[in-house]
């Protein structure tokens, strides 16, 4: 496998001034692992790459920045090579390209399944059924998201087995994967090491923003994929069917869930706009952008469909929502979504060479 | 244009920014006049790491304790005895206080630096390196409503019976003058201007390489000294040690360090051995190469070492030059290929038994019958491929400087400039005579940027 080679060459550049320096070492795991090699293949740089969690504190605090010779911009390089490292273990490799035009990917995608599963509504609506049921029936949602839940994930399988390959990893223990757990689940890599936050949207200023916005995403999608997962172990287990009402698993999880994940991708995007583009991959900013407004979409019409039952509307606002999560689900080995999985994997490895210290 | 503050502050480095936020904090207006661009603010002090700190107790990251008397002695040490202990005392009594102050202002400290451990009780490693520090305080100013002004490069103070009573500056092509009530010197020493390196040091000046900001030439300083405010030191002191001859002549900071000395041979363009390269531990040497590197022709040396010897110091930022033989080595250094091959091979003649080598202990290592000998971790230079880097004379800092009594005030004919206070590097020669104390020039800074601020703030409120 071949990156790039200016990628991976300017982030080693930048890693061995890095290597000679290491004011940076507290902010992060990063860095740790940088100061433990002397030479860096592509492999490593790749790893250093999805470890770093863009929290730029070693831009704002580095001493040779532009307009200085050495030109550090380490965020900013790692930011292209994971962007890079994305494409290069995408599979099917044909559709790597899907990364560059995510925002288009994603509108186009949008309106087919929106289109598609209105007419699929309409055409196949069933007789009886409650709720959301009533326009389309259990099993023709479950005939299309079973395997657009499955195939994606099955993809992404194969993706992270190449990216294991390319760094160099070996066998995986659970304390390893437990301590990756909950270094994404505090997101640790956005404390800034001090706890202060990282610097995002004010310059040098630290601040916890972009990692609580991101928590609220995370585990608003987590409260999300709780409550499908708690109404599916309802249905099949318990034969308890949908609609559920209010104080229910399902819609206590969903409900905030949803508001979460609204709230944080919205706060998010707006943290995005004041932030400078240049220190992540300035070209998939567009990309990054349209990931954020596809998961607001998805909780803001999930809230709306919620706000709407009973209404005339869930006939439109339900493929619309369905739609989104269709888009997601579909697009995640080719967009943004992806980060999360290769994130995973970089913490993981990155505690077992430490010996599972990280926590 | 006149503004009217009471307070300006020349500089915007540590020292400065002490100052500011001090005299801020008791309600006087402050403006920063930073001859810098705003990527470049914060002098030397954007390149530092650390600030040594006595403490009677685990104190934030360091552990242990640290006396006023073992820090007093570590300075004695260093500098020969040539130490104002009155103003030397005071800096390491007050560092202690220090650093819960700096990190209200927003310095956040680590664990020492991997590759540092041996200052991780006495020295406070700042997390992100000095511009962080630089950033949070400028920030913390901000707030205290501490105006800045950058590329604002001032020129001229003029004093008049014993007092300041205006300043020039200049910004692009416009000039400015300013009376503040009160005026606090911050702006470092003169080290970038080698035409007055080169007049004290003769012309091989113009070869050294400038280890920080190209900001700070000293033109404060001598616009001061000329006026005859009480000067400190001479323009012959400085700070300088040997880094990789291929740094940029100005601003390399920490990167451009080269630790491999003690594990090679040092030879000059001539590639002739001058000194012990294993006298000592690299940190405790790094110091006196500066100067050594200075006195040989061109003000250049070589490193040789080969390949058993490469992992055993920290990365260097430039690789070194590579080479299958020595000749080839020299011919790619530029060095005359048999009188290196005769130096080497003398010196592997030379070496005894290594069964003792040990690299970060003094271990007896040495040569014999060899002039200049090498006294520890005096191992052959055998093992291809061989490893070259030239070394050249990297200034730190100057000590000359102004004079100031334990409120940090300047003085003009034996008696106190009522308005005129300095802090940092321009007066760190009031403590150093010579020599250095790693960390030692952030305590300086913090502590006499802080006097200068209170007493400055003082007068002016009273004004
Ligand atoms: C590479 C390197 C590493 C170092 N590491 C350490 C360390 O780890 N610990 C330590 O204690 N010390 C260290 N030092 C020494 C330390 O940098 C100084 O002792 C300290 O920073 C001095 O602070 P200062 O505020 O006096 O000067 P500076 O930080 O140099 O500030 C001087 C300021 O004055 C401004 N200025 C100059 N002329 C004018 C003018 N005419 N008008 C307006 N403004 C002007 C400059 O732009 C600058 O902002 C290091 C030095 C270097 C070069
Ligand atoms: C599983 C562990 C995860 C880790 C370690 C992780 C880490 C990160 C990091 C470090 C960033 C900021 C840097 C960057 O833009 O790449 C980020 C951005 C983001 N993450 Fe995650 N993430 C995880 C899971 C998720 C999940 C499950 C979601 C939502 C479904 C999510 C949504 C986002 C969004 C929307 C952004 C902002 C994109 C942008 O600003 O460009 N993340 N994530
Ligand atoms: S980002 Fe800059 S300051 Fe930080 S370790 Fe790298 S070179 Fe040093
Ligand atoms: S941007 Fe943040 S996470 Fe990435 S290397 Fe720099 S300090 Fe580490």
């Amino acid at each position: 496998m071949q990156m790039q080679p200016d990628f991976i060459g300017e982030a080693r550049r930048q890693a061995e001034i890095c290597n000679a320096c290491r004011y940076c070492e507290g902010y992060c795991s990063v860095f740790p692992a940088l100061h433990s090699l002397r030479t860096f293949s592509e492999g490593d740089i790749t790893q250093l790459a999805n470890l770093c969690h863009n929290c730029r504190g070693c831009y704002y605090a580095c001493q040779y920045t532009a307009p200085h010779e050495f030109d550090l911009n380490l965020p900013g390089a790692l930011a292209e090579v994971r962007q890079e490292s994305w494409k290069l273990h995408a599979w099917p490799k044909g559709f790597a390209r899907l990364f560059d035009r995510s925002g288009v990917a994603m509108a186009a995608l949008m309106t087919v399944a929106f289109a598609l599963l209105f007419v699929l509504a309409q055409a196949l609506r069933p007789t009886s059924g409650e709720g959301f049921y009533a326009y389309m029936s259990h099993g023709l949602m479950v005939a299309i998201f079973l395997p657009a839940f499955v195939l994606p994930l099955g993809v992404l399988a194969v993706s992270l087995r190449n990216y294991w390959r390319t760094v160099g990893g070996g066998h995986v223990s659970p304390a390893d994967l437990w301590a990756a757990i909950i270094s994404a689940g505090k997101m640790r890599n956005l404390a800034g090491g001090h706890g202060d936050g990282c610097n995002f949207e004010d310059t040098d200023r630290f601040s916890n923003a972009r990692r609580h916005a991101h928590q609220a995403v995370l585990y608003g999608f987590l409260l999300c994929f709780a409550a499908t997962s708690t109404a599916t172990v309802l249905h099949y287990l318990f034969g308890m069917e949908a609609p559920y009402g209010f104080f229910s698993l399902p819609k206590l999880l969903g409900l905030s869930g949803g508001l979460l994940l609204c709230l944080g991708t919205g706060y998010m995007a707006a943290l995005k706009l004041k932030a400078d583009r240049n220190l992540g991959a300035a070209s998939a900013w567009g990309g990054e952008m349209a990931f954020v407004v596809l998961l607001f979409a998805v909780s803001a019409t999930g809230i709306a469909l919620y706000a709407a039952s009973g209404t005339g509307a869930v006939a439109l606002l339900l493929p619309l929502h369905l739609g989104t999560v269709l888009t997601f689900f579909l697009l995640t080995p080719y967009s943004k979504m992806a980060h999360g999985f290769y994130r995973m994997a970089a913490l993981t490895l990155e505690a077992h060479r430490r010996g599972s210290l990280v926590v | 244009m006149t503004k009217q503050v009471d307070i300006v502050v020349v500089g915007g480095g540590n020292a400065a920014l002490c100052a500011a936020m001090t005299a801020a904090e008791a309600g006087a207006s402050v403006l920063i006049l930073e001859t810098a661009p705003k990527a470049y603010r914060g002098g030397n002090s954007r390149h530092t790491r650390n600030f040594r700190c006595m403490h009677q107790g685990p104190l934030g990251p360091l552990i242990e304790s640290y006396s006023e008397d073992e820090y007093f002695a570590d300075l004695m040490k260093v500098t020969g005895g040539k130490t104002d202990e009155k103003l030397a005392r005071l800096a390491i009594r007050t560092s202690e206080e220090c650093l819960p102050w700096m990190e209200e202002r927003g310095v956040r400290f680590q664990p020492s630096l991997s590759g540092t451990l041996s200052l991780a009780r006495t020295n406070a490693f700042f997390l992100g390196g000095g511009k962080s520090l630089v950033n949070a305080y400028y920030r913390t100013a901000g707030k205290l409503g501490v105006e800045v002004e950058y590329e604002a490069a001032v020129s001229h103070l003029e004093l008049d019976d014993g007092k300041v009573v205006w300043l020039d500056y200049k910004k692009g092509d416009q000039s400015y003058r300013i009376a503040p009530k009160a005026v606090v010197v911050a702006s470092g020493g003169f080290q970038a201007d080698t035409d007055w390196l080169a007049r004290a040091w003769g012309p091989a000046a113009k070869n050294f390489l400038i280890r920080g900001t190209p900001y700070n030439r000293g033109i404060v300083l001598a616009d001061l000294l000329d006026q005859g405010i009480e000067q400190v030191g001479d323009p012959t002191q400085c700070h300088a040690v040997a880094i990789d001859g291929r740094a940029p002549k100005y601003d390399g900071g920490i990167v451009t360090r080269l630790d491999c000395v003690p594990f090679s041979i040092v030879v000059n363009k001539n590639a002739e051995r001058f000194y012990d390269e294993g006298e000592d531990v690299w940190p405790k040497r790094y110091a006196i190469w500066g100067r050594l590197v200075a006195a040989q022709p061109d003000q250049v040396g070589y490193v040789i070492i080969d390949a058993k010897s490469l992992e055993l110091f920290m990365p260097s930022v430039f690789p070194p030059i590579e080479a299958p033989t020595i000749e080839d080595l020299a011919i790619k250094m530029g060095l005359p290929p048999e009188r290196l091959r005769e130096t080497v091979d003398g010196f592997n003649a030379a070496c005894g038994d290594t069964s003792n080598f040990h690299p970060t202990e003094l271990d007896g290592v040495s040569t014999s019958d060899l002039t200049p000998a090498k006294t520890n971790w005096a191992r052959p230079i055998t093992q291809p491929p061989f490893y070259g880097y030239s070394l050249r004379t990297g200034v730190t800092f100057t000590y000359l400087g102004l004079k100031v009594d334990d409120h940090a005030q300047c003085s003009l004919n034996a008696r106190p400039v009522e308005n005129l206070w300095a802090a940092g590097e321009t007066m760190a020669g009031s403590i150093l005579g010579q020599g250095y104390l790693a960390g030692f020039g952030m305590t300086i800074g913090t502590v006499f940027g802080r006097i200068a601020g209170r007493e400055a703030s003082t007068y002016a409120n009273a004004a």
